[in-house]
This record gives C-alpha cells, sequence and structure tokens, in this order.
C-alpha cells in the first residue's frame, strides 16, 4: 500500500465516520451506548485527521488536502473529540435534570455528526459550491441543535439565527455564481471552473470587476456565518441559548469555518492582481467587530452570551489579521484561530461545569467558585485569562504579533487595536473576579463531569504560549506566505 | 444567436420579477401561497428553457425539482399548516403597499446599476439575467423584512432562493452539484421551518413574529 491510498483511507475517515455514526446515532437508544458511540466515531475521524498530516490524496475536482486546510481539519477533529467527551457527561447531567428527553438526545448525537461532517467536509472541499452545501447543511444542524431546549428564548434564539444565518448563505451562493460567472468567460464551462485550484491557478485571467461585487456578496455571506459586526445579531443567542458543547462547538469550530472560506475567495482575489484588495475592508470589518464587542461585554448578565460576545472580538481581530496580510500578520491570525478555537472551547467546558452545579447561567448566580470548587475555579481562572490575551498563554503571542506586525506598518491602525483588546480584557477580568471569588452562591455540588477536555485544552494553549515545534512554525509561516 | 430563444428567456425572467412584485403586494395569506405558486412555476418552464436552448439535459433536472417541490410539495404544506393553525386573516405590514412598492423598484434599479457595469465583456442574455435575478433576490429579502408573519417570511425567503437559481440556471454550464443541492437544501430548509412553525405555534399560540421580540436572553 502506497503513502497515496493512506491519504485516501484518512480523508475517507475523516468524512465517513461522521456520515456513518449519525445515521447509526438516529437510529439508537439509549444514552451510554449512544454517548460512548459519539465519543468513539469522535475519535476516528480524529485518528483519520491525523494521518492527514503524514500523507494527503490527490487533490480531485471536489475535495483537496492542502497545507492551508490541513491544520484546520486537525483542529477541527480534535476539538470535535474533546467536546464529544465534555459532551457525554454534560448531557446524562442535562437528562437527569429533565431538560432533555431520550428521544431529543438521539435527536442530538446525530445531529452532532452531521455537524462535524458538514464541517469537515467545508473544509476538505475543493468545489466552491461543495463548500457553500457544506456550510449550509452545518448552518441547518446547529439550528436544530440551538433550539433543541424548546424553551421561549433557545426558539428565538433559533429562529433569529436560522434567519439571519438562510439570508447570509443566499448572499454567499449569489457570489458564488458570480465567481462561476467570471471563471466561465476565461475558462470555459464545466468542472474546472467551480474548483478552487484551477480558479487559482488561472485568477489572473478572471474579470477584476466580477470578482469584486462577487467578495462583496461572499463577505457578508460568510461574514455573517463568522459573526463579524454588523452581521453577528444572531450570534450571542445562539450561543446562550443552546447546550454547552455546542456553544463551544460553533465558537471554536463554525466560526473558523466561516473564515476560512473567506480567506478561500481573498486568495482568489489576491492572485488575480487587478481586483480590488479585500484588505481595508477586512480590515474595517475586524476592528469594528473588535471595538463593539469588546464594549459590549460589559453589563452582560448571562456566562454564556458574555463569552459569545468575546468570540465576536476574537474574530474581530483574526479578520483584522488577515485583512492587513503579509507574512507576519497572516502567521499571526492562523496561530490566534487556533489558539481561540482551543482556548474558548476551554471556557465554554469551564462555564458549562459551573452552570450545572449553580443551575443558572446568570454571573451574579455563579460567584465564590473558589471556595466551593476550588478546581473547577482554577480551570475557569485560566480559560478566561488566556482567552483575555494574559501571557504566557497562546492568545497573548498571537495578539501580540498581530499589534506588534501592526506597529510597524500601519502605526494608526494599532491604537484603536490595543485599545480594543484592553478593554475586553477589563471587561472579563471584572467578571471573572465575581465568579471565582466574592459570597458563594448556593449550588455545591460536585462536578461529575469530565475535566479531562478542560485541562488538556488549557494545557496546549500554555505550551504553545512559551513553545511552538519548528516544524509547526514552518509549516505556519508557509501557509501564511500562501495567503498572500 | 437565437435572438428569439434569448428573448423568451428574458421574458420568463422578467415575468419572474413581476412575481416578485406581486407577493410583495398581496396581503392575503392564501393570495400569498397562490402568487409563490406561479413564482415557482414560472422558475420551472425558465429552467426548462434554458435546459433547452444551452442544450444541457441536466437543468431538465432542476426545472423537475422545482415543479414537484416547489409548486407542489412545499404550498401544500403551507396550506395544510395554515389551515391546522386556523390562520387566513390578511397580514399586517411593517410599511403602506404604496412605499414598498417604491422601494422594490429602486432595488431593481440597483440591481441593474450593480450587474451592467461589471459585465461588459458577458453576452447580452447572461448579464441581464443576472440583473434580474438579483432583482428577485432583493425582493425576497424586502418580502421578508415587511411582513411579520412567520409563514410571510419564509415565502419572501423561498423566492429569494428561486432567485437564486434562475441565477444558477442562467449562467452556462455550472455544474449540476449546485442546482441539486440548492433544491434539496430548500427542501431541508422547509423542514425546518415546519418543525419552528409547530414550535412557535405551541408556545406562543400566534405565528406573529414579532411576539418573539419579548423573550430576549437579556432580559430574564
Amino acid at each position: 500500500m502506497n503513502a497515496m491510498s493512506y491519504g485516501e483511507i484518512a480523508l475517507w475517515l475523516v468524512l465517513g465516520t461522521p456520515a456513518a455514526a449519525a445515521a447509526i446515532l438516529a437510529m439508537l437508544p439509549g444514552y451510554r451506548t449512544t454517548a460512548a458511540l459519539n465519543v468513539a466515531a469522535s475519535l476516528t475521524t480524529l485518528v483519520g485527521g491525523l494521518i492527514l498530516l503524514g500523507s494527503r490524496p490527490e487533490p480531485g475536482p471536489y475535495l483537496r488536502v492542502d497545507d492551508f486546510n490541513v491544520y484546520l481539519v486537525v483542529l477541527n477533529t480534535f476539538v470535535g473529540f474533546t467536546t464529544s467527551v465534555f459532551s457525554a457527561t454534560y448531557i446524562g447531567h442535562e437528562l437527569r435534570t429533565g431538560r432533555l428527553t431520550p428521544a431529543y438526545l438521539r435527536f442530538y448525537h446525530a445531529m452532532y455528526q452531521t455537524m462535524m461532517l458538514a464541517m469537515n467536509l467545508a473544509l476538505v472541499a475543493n468545489n466552491l459550491g461543495l463548500l457553500w452545501v457544506a456550510v449550509e447543511a452545518a448552518t441547518i444542524a446547529t439550528v436544530l441543535m440551538v433550539g433543541i431546549y424548546r424553551t421561549h428564548a433557545a426558539i428565538e434564539a433559533a429562529w433569529k439565527y436560522f434567519i439571519l444565518g438562510s439570508v447570509g448563505i443566499a448572499f454567499a451562493l449569489f457570489g458564488t455564481i458570480l465567481v462561476y460567472f467570471a471563471a466561465q468567460q476565461a475558462m470555459g464551462e464545466g468542472l474546472p471552473a467551480m474548483a478552487w485550484d484551477t480558479l487559482l491557478a488561472r485568477a489572473s485571467d478572471l474579470d477584476p470587476r466580477l470578482l469584486d461585487l462577487a467578495f462583496v456578496f461572499i463577505l457578508v455571506g460568510y461574514g455573517t456565518k463568522a459573526g463579524l459586526v454588523p452581521f453577528h445579531a444572531w450570534l450571542p443567542d445562539a450561543h446562550a441559548e443552546g447546550p454547552t458543547p455546542i456553544s463551544a462547538v460553533l465558537s471554536g469550530l463554525l466560526l473558523n469555518v466561516a473564515i476560512y472560506a473567506i480567506l478561500r475567495f481573498k486568495m482568489l482575489l489576491s492572485a488575480n492582481g487587478e481586483a480590488l484588495a479585500p484588505g481595508p475592508i477586512m480590515i474595517a470589518m475586524g476592528l469594528s467587530s473588535l471595538l463593539f464587542a469588546a464594549f459590549m461585554l460589559y453589563r452582560r448578565n448571562d456566562a454564556k452570551r458574555l463569552f459569545a460576545y468575546s468570540s465576536i472580538e476574537h474574530m474581530g481581530i483574526v479578520t483584522f489579521a488577515f485583512g492587513m496580510g503579509g507574512p507576519l500578520a497572516n502567521f499571526a491570525g492562523l496561530l490566534h484561530m487556533a489558539m481561540h478555537s482551543l482556548g474558548k472551547s476551554a471556557v465554554f467546558f469551564a462555564v458549562g461545569h459551573a452552570t450545572q452545579v449553580k443551575g443558572t447561567q446568570r454571573i451574579d448566580g455563579i460567584t465564590g467558585l473558589g471556595s466551593t470548587h476550588p478546581t473547577l475555579a482554577v480551570g475557569l481562572a485560566v480559560a478566561v485569562l488566556a482567552i483575555a490575551g494574559m501571557p504566557p498563554f497562546g492568545i497573548f503571542m498571537s495578539e501580540f504579533l498581530v499589534v506588534s506586525s501592526t506597529f510597524a506598518r500601519e502605526p494608526l491602525l494599532a491604537i484603536p487595536l490595543v485599545a480594543g483588546v484592553l478593554v475586553a480584557f477589563g471587561a472579563l477580568a471584572m467578571r471573572l473576579h465575581g465568579m471565582v471569588f466574592g459570597e458563594p452562591s448556593p449550588g455545591t455540588a460536585a462536578v461529575e463531569a469530565s475535566y479531562l477536555p478542560l485541562f488538556s485544552h488549557l494545557a496546549l494553549v500554555a505550551v504553545a504560549g512559551v513553545w511552538l515545534p519548528r516544524p509547526l512554525v514552518a509549516w505556519f509561516q508557509a501557509v501564511a506566505a500562501m495567503l498572500g | 444567436m437565437h435572438s428569439l430563444a434569448f428573448d423568451i428567456a428574458h421574458m420568463f425572467a422578467g415575468a419572474m420579477l413581476v412575481a416578485s412584485f406581486a407577493l410583495l403586494y398581496q396581503r392575503r395569506m392564501s393570495g400569498i401561497v397562490d402568487t409563490y405558486v406561479v413564482h415557482s412555476l414560472i422558475l420551472t418552464v425558465a429552467a426548462g428553457w434554458q435546459a433547452y436552448i444551452q442544450d444541457a439535459p441536466h437543468l431538465y433536472v432542476t426545472a423537475a425539482i422545482a415543479l414537484v417541490f416547489k409548486t407542489l410539495i412545499i404550498p401544500i404544506a403551507l396550506r395544510r399548516i395554515m389551515r391546522r393553525l386556523d390562520i387566513h386573516r390578511s397580514v399586517e405590514t411593517v410599511l403602506g403597499i404604496g412605499p414598498t412598492m417604491l422601494l422594490g423598484v429602486g432595488l431593481v434599479a440597483l440591481s441593474i446599476l450593480l450587474i451592467f457595469p461589471v459585465t461588459e465583456s458577458a453576452d447580452a442574455f447572461a448579464r441581464e439575467d443576472l440583473a434580474l435575478a438579483l432583482s428577485v433576490i432583493l425582493l425576497g429579502l424586502l418580502t421578508m423584512i415587511t411582513r411579520r408573519n412567520a409563514i410571510t417570511q419564509v415565502i419572501g425567503f423561498l423566492s429569494l432562493e428561486n432567485g437564486l437559481i434562475l441565477a444558477a440556471v442562467g449562467v452556462r454550464g455550472m455544474p449540476l452539484v449546485v442546482e441539486i443541492s440548492v433544491a434539496f437544501s430548500v427542501l431541508a430548509a422547509f423542514v425546518v421551518f415546519g418543525v419552528f412553525f409547530f414550535r412557535i405555534r405551541e408556545r406562543f399560540d400566534t405565528l406573529d413574529v414579532q411576539a418573539l421580540g419579548e423573550f430576549r436572553g437579556e432580559r430574564r
């Protein structure tokens, strides 16, 4: 068996496992077996993702694995696996307290795997139409998950997410059609005019004005999915009202997938040469997301909503970094995407534990964790400090790189950037103080769920802050160069 | 080349735009669903005509999907929901009919001004088809914005999807994967919508989306 076929097997593991698992989980009753099967399927997917690191399949007209997406596939499958471990124990508690019924649990697990399939497919898609279909499928799956508790607030959140997400996705499709229209004039009809790699090779032949118009639709469409201001309205509601494992996956993975889709189109524009520079638009959207979310972080009284705004803030930083472009800022953006995924899902794991023991999501109901649940308090504090950008964690390093590269090239833009980061830091530190110290609120039951996902993420974020393996750095640099 | 063929294709695209305007001024629930059926029927014919003049048999599949799902299954399901929930009254609009129509005309002008300058090199049919399709999309969006009722919002969204498919069939040789997936995702989306209707009905006893606004997460 040669190396290429290993890559093909790995690709099938990454896509086939969640597809098969979704079908099986939809039919199986019982909480313990399905939760275990969900974990096993996610682990198999992760193994597939890791094999892809070593050997890749030959790119085809539909699927393609390259330097850029393989890192996101690994990140996606890893967080998918740890979240499934967290979810297994978390959902058991929800079942006992009666927030979820066994029938909905079956649905939940099937949708979890559907969502993983859709996100992995979006990442490895070479065909722009396939990319769109995958993002659409991920939207539908997550909408159903957000509404699963069927409370007033959950239904409102799901409806809002659905309407805004569908309109966004419709705009993205129109943008995709325009890109094909431009390609079809230069390259003729058929599959190559929809395949990203052939488009990139012929990018300079495409009509730049059509690409400009297409990119605006793409940015609005996929930007809605990434929660960029002013298309962010669905994001805090969806994060606050769905089950916590889904908040972790939404923040940690789905937002990355949307940013990834925008970047693929940005690469086409950059390769074209004559099209408008996407940088300034992305810088403007990134900065406004960062500043808006940083100020919105104050006066939040719902823990999950607070960290949802923090996700908007971080997506703003990522978009800003890629808008700046250049090797250093792109490097920082890639690192920040990875660190934010790990850090933010860790925060949601910790918040999930806290809301279960305290029985509320309100921040003023979760106080004094330090005296009632010391381990959880440490985990929450470390996770929040990491996401707020304290050294020595990886998020500090990536933010530092964004800021320093901005200072070197556009010192004026660095002022609002630093201001936004500091304002957000203040809000998170203030909230964290009350949750960890202060008068303990009622609810002293021990945490039943596993701490393993939380602390493994924190360990990775901490290690990445002080030491990145040399091959990883070289690889990030190669991808950063590819992004232009 | 086939100037008559192109004229006929234009006629269908233009007819869809007219149907979009009709959706915009309908007030009765049943009238809105009827207009949506006409809208989808024109899409079916337009897709079928494109299949014929482009000699692209896979577009017949798109036309068939539009015919079966959009002119039969979806309207039947919508009518069932309306019967079950007993909603036949007229729809409240946010704006009056006059201003809404004026806005619609403005949107059509906008899409023509947007598409024409960037597609000078393209063939005349494709660029005008794209401009008409974008108008249909924007009018669908306007329908969604100006209605407070969940079902009319859904129909606004479905007409927006029709506009997208009109754009996709008008561009020569767009790979099949897109059209089929769009059609299926419309169905999937519809199932989701259906689930939501029942939930909304069950919880609020109204399909007026305004009622949802009371349950903001922050004010619990």
